[in-house]
C-alpha cells in the first residue's frame, strides 16, 4: 500500500469565551500604537508537522489525534489542521 | 549631592521597590518614573527594573518598548546619560534596539531562580568602570528568557570591543559566549539578567550586587558633573 | 425522560428549595435559585464542617482578626501586622493543571490585599499521585508551571511549599497555596458595606461566562469518574491574568491607603452574588446592584451568569459618593476598568436590578445567602477497618538487608524539591533570608509600604506547611496533632516563636460518615495541640469530595504555621554539619515505624500505632530550639519529621556538602522511625557545654551521635555513602522522575 507525506498546519487557540488576557494586551497595546478599528485579537500557537499516511482523511485523523492527545488541551483550547500533500514517499 | 536615579515602572514591573531600596541604602535618590511619563532630564541615571512589563505577552519587552517614556529614555542614552537594564528591562533595552542581541527562553525550558557566579568580563560600561576585570560576583538570576542570542556578527563585535560586561562563570540558560550582560558601544547603557539588587546585602546571601550599583552612582556623579 | 427540577440541577437538595421559599415566602426564580444554589454550596458555606470548626480555638493575644474574614491578621509589633491566609484549587488542577493552579494563586493573593496588606509571600503545599504515571506528571508539571507562571509574574515570591507523591491523589491533585501579606496596623480594612447611599464599585476584569456554578459544581462533586462527566464540566475553567492582578494590587493599596474606600472585597466563589451580599450583611445593610452595568466580556450573559461568574481579577469596593472621583482616577492611573454596580440601601435586601429603577430581578435578604445557609451534622462513623490497621504492625517488615541494603533504602528516600521551586521567584522584596529548601522559609518583616522604623534592628517572620496522610490515615487525631507540632517546630528551628495557625483541610466525600468522622478527628486533633502550644487559628479552608474512581483521599488536613522573629543576622543555622562539630539530638525519644515514609514507600505498608506527643515537652523543645539558633549555639539544625533521623541525616549532609560519623542508632527502626519532638542540631565544640546546660534545665533530653565532617555519610552499623552519592541521588530523584518516557 502506498503512502503519501502531508504538512499539516496545526492552530492552537483558546476556546471562544475562554479569557485571553494576552490577546486582550495586545489588542490594547495596538489601539496605544495608532491602530484604530483592530478588535477580537486572539493570541495562539501555531505547528508544522509532515506525516505519512495511506490518504488525506486518514492523515487528518492522526493530526487530529496528535491535537487532541499532545497539542492542545480540550478544557481551554481548540485546534484546527489545514493539510497540504508533499507527493509520494516510497 | 545625592544621585538622582529614575526608576522606570511599566505595567507589571515587579523590581522597582527593590532597586530603589538598594540604590538608597548606598545613598542615592531613588524615584519611581510612571512609563507615561514623557521625560526623564532631570535623573543623573535611569534603572529599567525587572518584573513583568505588561505581563511579557507576546514577547517580554515587546509591548514596553511602545511606552511613552521610552523615548525620554532613548533621547537620555543618547545624550550620554548612564541607563542600566536589569532582567526584564535588559528584555526590553534589546526590544528597543539600544542594546542588540535578544533574549530567548533558557535552553532548559523552564524558568530559573537561583544564585549564580559571573565574571566582570569588561570594565568599560557604566555599571563596572572601576571594578577589577576577572573578579567574580555571586548574583541570583530570575528569568524564564535570559538566553542571550546574537547574530555571529554581533557576538564578535562585542568582544572586540570589550562590550560583554558580565559572563556567567557556569553557563545557567545556555546564552552564546555565555553572557550575562552587555552594553552600547558608548558603554553609557548596560543590560544584565542577574539582580545586583537582590544580591545587597549579607542578610540575603550576598552583598556583591553592591559593587555594580555604587560603579553605576559614581558614573551618575561624573555624568552630572560632566552636564553641569 | 423526565427532567430534573431546576433546583437539583443547580445542586440543591429538595429540604434547602424548601428553606429558600420559606426565607422568601415564595418560589425563587431562576435567578434567585442560581444566587442561592452558589452561596450555599459546600465550598461557600462550609455547611458540611462547620459544626466541627467552632471546636477550633481561634483566640490569642496577638490575633487582630479570626477565621471569617477573606484573612487572619496578626499584630507583629512596631505597627505592622501580618495576613495570612491558605486555600485549595484541588479540583479546578485536576482537569487544567496550569490554570487551575494559577487561579489558585491569584485568589488567595487577592485575599490578602483585600484585607489591606501587601503580598509578600506564596507557600505551595502539592500532592499528586505517582510519577511513574504520564497523566500525574502531566499534572504535577502543569501546577508548578502555573504556580511559576503566575506567581512570578504577579510578583509575589514562592519562598516554599511541599511536594509530596502518593496513590490516593491519582485523579485528585491537592493544590494547596497559602499567602502572607503585611501591612501598617492602620490600613486594616475589613469586607464590610456600611453607609445607605455608598456604591459598590466593581473593579478589575470584564466578566465572562468563567466557572459559572463552578463552587456548586466542581467544588461539590466529584469527578474524574467518566469522560462525559469531565466534558460536562469543561467550560468553566478560568483562565488567570497575573498582570491584570498586578495592576489590581497596586489600585488597591493605594486606595486602602488613601482611605478612599469603606470595605473592599474580593470575587471568588460565587463572584458578585457572594461579594455583594456577604458586604452588605456583614455590614447589616443591604443592597441594589444594576445588572446591566457590569461591565462583559462577550456580549449576551444572562443575569444568573453575570451574578455567579467566577472571572477571575476582580474586586468590589464600597466607595463614599464623594470619594469616587477619586477612586476612579486611582484605577485609571493603573489602567484598571472600575465601574460602579450597585448601591448600600438600608433594610438588608439584596436586589437585582435590570438598570437603575428597572425590573427587579432578584430580591432577597442579604444575610440569608449565608447566614442561613444550611448546618449539617452530618453522621460519622469510625471506619471498621481503623482497628486492623493499627494491629498490622510495621516491626512484622524485614529489615533491609545489612548496611547496604539499610543505605540503599536511605537513599530512595531522598528528593530534592530545587527542580520545583528554582522555577518560583523565590527572592523578590529582598526579604529572603531562609530560602525554600529549609524546615522553614525566613523573611524579612519588611514591604513596600509597609516598611518597620528605620531605627530598629531587623526582624523576621517564618513560615512552614505540612500535612502528612500517612499518619492521619492511620489516625487521624493523633496525626494532626503530630502535624500541627511538627509544623510549629520547623518554625522553632529558624529561631522563630510560632504565634500563629492556618489549616486546609483536604478531604473526601463528606456523605461518607467514614469521611466526616475522619475530618471531626482531625478538627479535635488539631484543637488539642493548638491549645497545648498556644497557637490561635486564625484561618482556614475545607476542602472536601476529594476522591476519584470512587475512593477517598486519605484525610490530609494542612497546616501553615507563622512564627516572628525579633532579631535577624546574617548566617541563620540551617539543615548542615560543619567539620569537627559536635552533633546531638535534642527531644523525645519515641519513635515508630507506623505510616512511616519508609514503610509505605519501600514496603507499600500503612498499619501500626502513632508514637505519643508530649505537648508539655514539646513546647520546651520549641522555646530551647529556638534559643539555641538566635544565640547561635549551633551551626545547623534540622527537624526529624518523615523519613525519620535517618532522612535528615542525609539532607544535613547533603546541603551542607559535609559528611558525619554517628552512632548509637538501633537499627532500620531507630533510623526511619519517626516521632514528634526531635531536632538534630550541630554543635561546635565550644558551645557543647552550653547547649547541654540549656537541655538539661529546660527538660528536654538529648543525646550525642557523633561529629560532623568528612566526605561519607556513616551511621555506624547502617549507613556508608559518600556525600558524593548521596548528593546525586538526592539531586536526581526529582528530574528522573519527570523525565521518565
Amino acid at each position: 500500500m502506498s503512502v503519501a507525506g502531508y504538512e499539516a498546519l496545526v492552530e492552537v487557540q483558546l476556546r471562544p469565551g475562554v479569557a485571553d488576557p494576552q490577546g486582550a494586551t495586545i489588542e490594547h497595546a495596538l489601539g496605544a500604537l495608532g491602530f484604530n478599528g483592530v478588535s477580537k485579537v486572539r493570541a495562539g500557537k501555531a505547528f508544522r508537522l509532515q506525516v505519512d499516511a495511506p490518504d488525506a482523511s486518514a492523515a487528518r485523523r492522526l493530526v487530529e489525534e496528535i491535537c487532541a492527545r499532545l497539542l492542545a488541551n480540550p478544557v481551554i483550547e481548540v485546534s484546527a489542521v489545514s493539510l497540504e500533500p508533499l507527493g509520494e514517499v516510497a | 549631592m545625592a544621585a538622582r536615579v529614575g526608576v522606570v515602572v511599566f505595567p507589571g514591573t515587579n523590581c522597582e521597590h527593590d532597586v530603589a531600596e538598594a540604590l538608597e541604602g548606598l545613598g542615592a535618590q531613588a524615584e519611581l518614573v510612571w512609563h507615561t511619563a514623557t521625560s526623564v532630564a532631570a535623573m543623573d541615571a535611569l534603572v529599567l527594573p525587572g518584573g513583568f512589563a505588561h505581563g511579557d505577552y507576546l514577547r517580554p519587552g515587546a509591548i514596553a518598548r511602545f511606552s511613552p517614556v521610552m523615548a525620554a529614555v532613548q533621547d537620555f542614552a543618547a545624550a550620554g546619560g548612564p541607563v542600566v537594564g536589569i532582567c526584564n528591562g535588559f528584555q526590553v533595552l534589546t526590544e528597543a534596539h539600544l542594546l542588540p542581541g535578544a533574549l530567548q527562553k533558557n535552553r532548559g525550558l523552564s524558568f530559573l531562580c537561583q544564585m549564580t557566579e559571573v565574571e566582570v568580563a569588561s570594565d568599560r560600561s557604566v555599571l563596572t568602570a572601576g571594578v577589577e576585570v576577572g573578579r567574580r560576583l555571586r548574583l541570583p538570576i530570575n528569568h524564564f528568557e535570559g538566553n542571550y542570542t546574537a547574530d555571529p556578527s554581533v557576538l564578535a563585535e562585542l568582544e572586540a570591543q570589550s562590550r560583554v560586561v558580565l559572563r556567567y562563570v557556569d553557563n545557567p540558560n545556555g546564552s552564546d559566549a555565555a553572557i550575562a550582560g552587555i552594553c552600547n558601544e558608548a558603554g553609557n547603557v548596560v543590560g544584565l539578567m542577574p539582580h545586583p539588587e537582590r544580591a545587597s546585602s549579607e542578610l540575603l546571601g550576598s552583598s556583591d550586587g553592591l559593587v555594580l550599583l555604587q560603579a553605576l552612582l559614581a558614573s551618575a556623579g561624573r555624568a552630572l558633573a560632566h552636564n553641569r | 425522560m423526565q427532567a430534573q427540577p431546576l433546583h437539583r440541577e443547580l445542586g440543591l437538595t429538595d429540604e434547602e428549595a424548601a428553606s429558600i421559599e420559606r426565607i422568601l415566602g415564595r418560589r425563587p426564580n431562576h435567578l434567585e435559585l442560581a444566587m442561592y444554589a452558589v452561596m450555599w454550596s459546600e465550598h461557600c458555606s462550609y455547611k458540611s464542617s462547620k459544626v466541627h470548626l467552632r471546636r477550633l480555638p481561634t483566640q490569642g493575644p496577638g490575633v487582630l482578626v479570626g477565621p471569617g474574614e477573606n484573612a487572619g491578621v496578626v499584630d507583629a509589633g512596631d505597627g505592622l501586622a501580618v495576613a495570612i491566609r491558605i486555600e485549595s484549587h484541588n479540583h479546578p488542577s485536576a482537569i487544567e493543571p496550569y490554570q487551575g493552579a494559577a487561579t489558585g494563586v491569584g485568589g488567595i493573593i487577592r485575599d490578602i490585599f483585600t484585607m489591606g496588606a501587601r503580598p509578600i509571600a506564596l507557600m505551595d503545599p502539592l500532592r499528586f499521585g505517582p510519577l511513574d504515571d504520564p497523566h500525574n506528571r502531566w499534572v504535577a508539571a502543569g501546577v508548578v508551571s502555573g504556580i511559576s507562571g503566575y506567581g512570578n509574574a504577579v510578583g509575589v515570591p514562592t519562598v516554599g511549599g511541599e511536594l509530596e507523591v502518593s496513590g490516593c491523589y491519582a485523579g485528585n491533585p491537592l493544590v494547596n497555596v497559602l499567602c502572607c501579606g503585611l501591612m501598617p496596623k492602620d490600613r486594616l480594612v475589613l469586607g464590610r458595606a456600611s453607609g445607605v447611599g455608598n456604591l459598590a464599585v466593581l473593579i478589575g476584569s470584564a466578566t465572562g461566562r468563567d466557572g459559572i456554578g463552578g463552587v456548586s459544581v466542581l467544588a461539590s462533586a466529584a469527578f474524574g469518574d467518566d469522560e462525559a462527566t469531565e466534558a460536562a464540566k469543561r467550560p468553566n475553567v478560568q483562565v488567570g491574568d497575573p498582570f491584570e492582578e498586578k495592576r489590581l494590587i497596586e489600585a488597591t493599596l493605594e486606595l486602602l491607603g488613601k482611605h478612599l474606600v469603606v470595605g473592599i472585597q474580593d470575587l471568588g466563589g460565587a463572584g458578585l452574588t457572594c461579594a455583594t451580599s456577604e458586604t452588605a450583611s456583614r455590614g447589616g445593610v443591604g443592597m441594589d446592584v444594576d445588572v446591566t452595568a457590569v461591565p462583559l466580556r462577550e456580549p449576551g450573559l444572562e443575569p444568573f451568569e453575570v451574578m455567579t461568574s467566577e472571572s477571575q481579577e476582580r474586586m468590589l469596593a464600597i466607595v463614599g459618593p464623594a470619594q469616587l472621583a477619586q477612586v476612579l482616577e486611582v484605577c485609571q492611573r493603573w489602567e484598571v476598568q472600575a465601574s460602579v454596580v450597585g448601591k448600600v440601601t438600608a433594610g438588608g435586601r439584596l436586589r437585582v436590578l435590570a438598570g437603575w429603577g428597572g425590573e427587579v430581578l432578584a430580591d432577597v435578604p442579604a444575610a440569608s445567602l449565608h447566614e442561613d445557609a444550611p448546618v449539617y451534622n452530618r453522621p460519622m462513623r469510625r471506619p471498621a477497618w481503623l482497628d486492623e490497621r493499627a494491629a498490622d504492625d510495621p516491626a512484622r517488615l524485614p529489615p533491609p538487608a545489612g548496611l547496604q541494603g539499610t543505605t540503599e533504602d536511605l537513599l530512595a528516600l531522598l528528593v530534592d524539591p530545587s527542580w520545583a521551586y528554582r522555577q518560583y521567584d523565590h527572592q523578590l522584596f529582598l526579604n529572603t533570608v531562609v530560602a525554600p529548601g529549609a524546615d522553614a522559609a525566613v523573611l524579612r518583616l519588611s514591604a513596600p509600604g509597609a516598611r518597620p522604623p528605620a531605627d530598629r534592628p531587623p526582624r523576621g517572620l517564618a513560615l512552614s506547611t505540612d500535612g502528612n496522610p500517612r499518619w492521619c490515615a492511620l489516625d487521624p487525631r493523633a496525626g494532626t496533632r503530630l502535624v500541627v507540632a511538627e509544623s510549629a517546630l520547623n518554625v522553632a528551628c529558624t529561631g522563630a516563636r510560632p504565634v500563629a495557625l492556618v489549616n486546609c483541610l483536604n478531604f473526601g466525600n463528606p456523605e461518607h460518615p467514614e469521611v466526616m468522622w475522619q475530618l471531626s478527628e482531625a478538627v479535635d486533633g488539631m484543637a488539642e495541640a493548638c491549645l497545648g502550644l498556644g497557637l490561635p487559628v486564625v484561618g482556614g479552608n475545607v476542602s472536601l469530595y476529594n476522591e476519584a474512581r470512587g475512593r477517598d483521599i486519605d484525610p490530609t488536613p494542612v497546616v501553615g504555621v507563622l512564627g516572628l522573629l525579633d532579631r535577624l543576622a546574617p548566617g541563620t543555622p540551617t539543615p548542615g554539619f560543619t567539620p569537627g562539630s559536635r552533633v546531638l539530638l535534642v527531644g523525645g525519644a519515641a519513635t515508630s515505624l507506623a505510616g512511616s515514609r519508609w514503610a509505605v514507600q519501600r514496603h507499600g505498608h500503612l498499619g501500626g500505632r502513632l508514637p505519643p506527643l508530649d505537648l508539655d515537652l514539646h513546647a520546651r523543645l520549641l522555646a530551647l530550639v529556638a534559643g539555641l539558633v538566635n544565640d547561635r549555639l549551633v551551626d545547623g539544625v534540622h527537624d526529624l519529621s518523615d523519613g525519620g533521623l535517618g532522612l535528615a541525616v542525609a539532607e544535613m549532609a547533603v546541603k551542607s556538602g559535609t559528611g558525619c560519623h554517628l552512632g548509637g542508632v538501633e537499627g532500620h527502626q531507630g533510623l526511619f522511625g519517626e516521632g514528634p519532638s526531635r531536632v538534630l542540631v550541630s554543635v561546635p565544640p565550644r558551645h557543647l557545654a552550653a547547649v547541654v546546660a540549656r537541655a538539661s534545665s529546660a527538660g528536654v533530653p538529648y543525646a550525642e551521635l557523633g561529629t560532623g565532617g568528612g566526605d561519607r555519610v556513616v551511621v555506624e552499623g547502617l549507613v556508608d555513602v559518600s556525600v558524593a552519592e548521596a548528593t546525586a541521588a538526592w539531586r536526581g530523584a526529582l528530574p528522573a522522575a519527570f523525565s521518565a518516557p
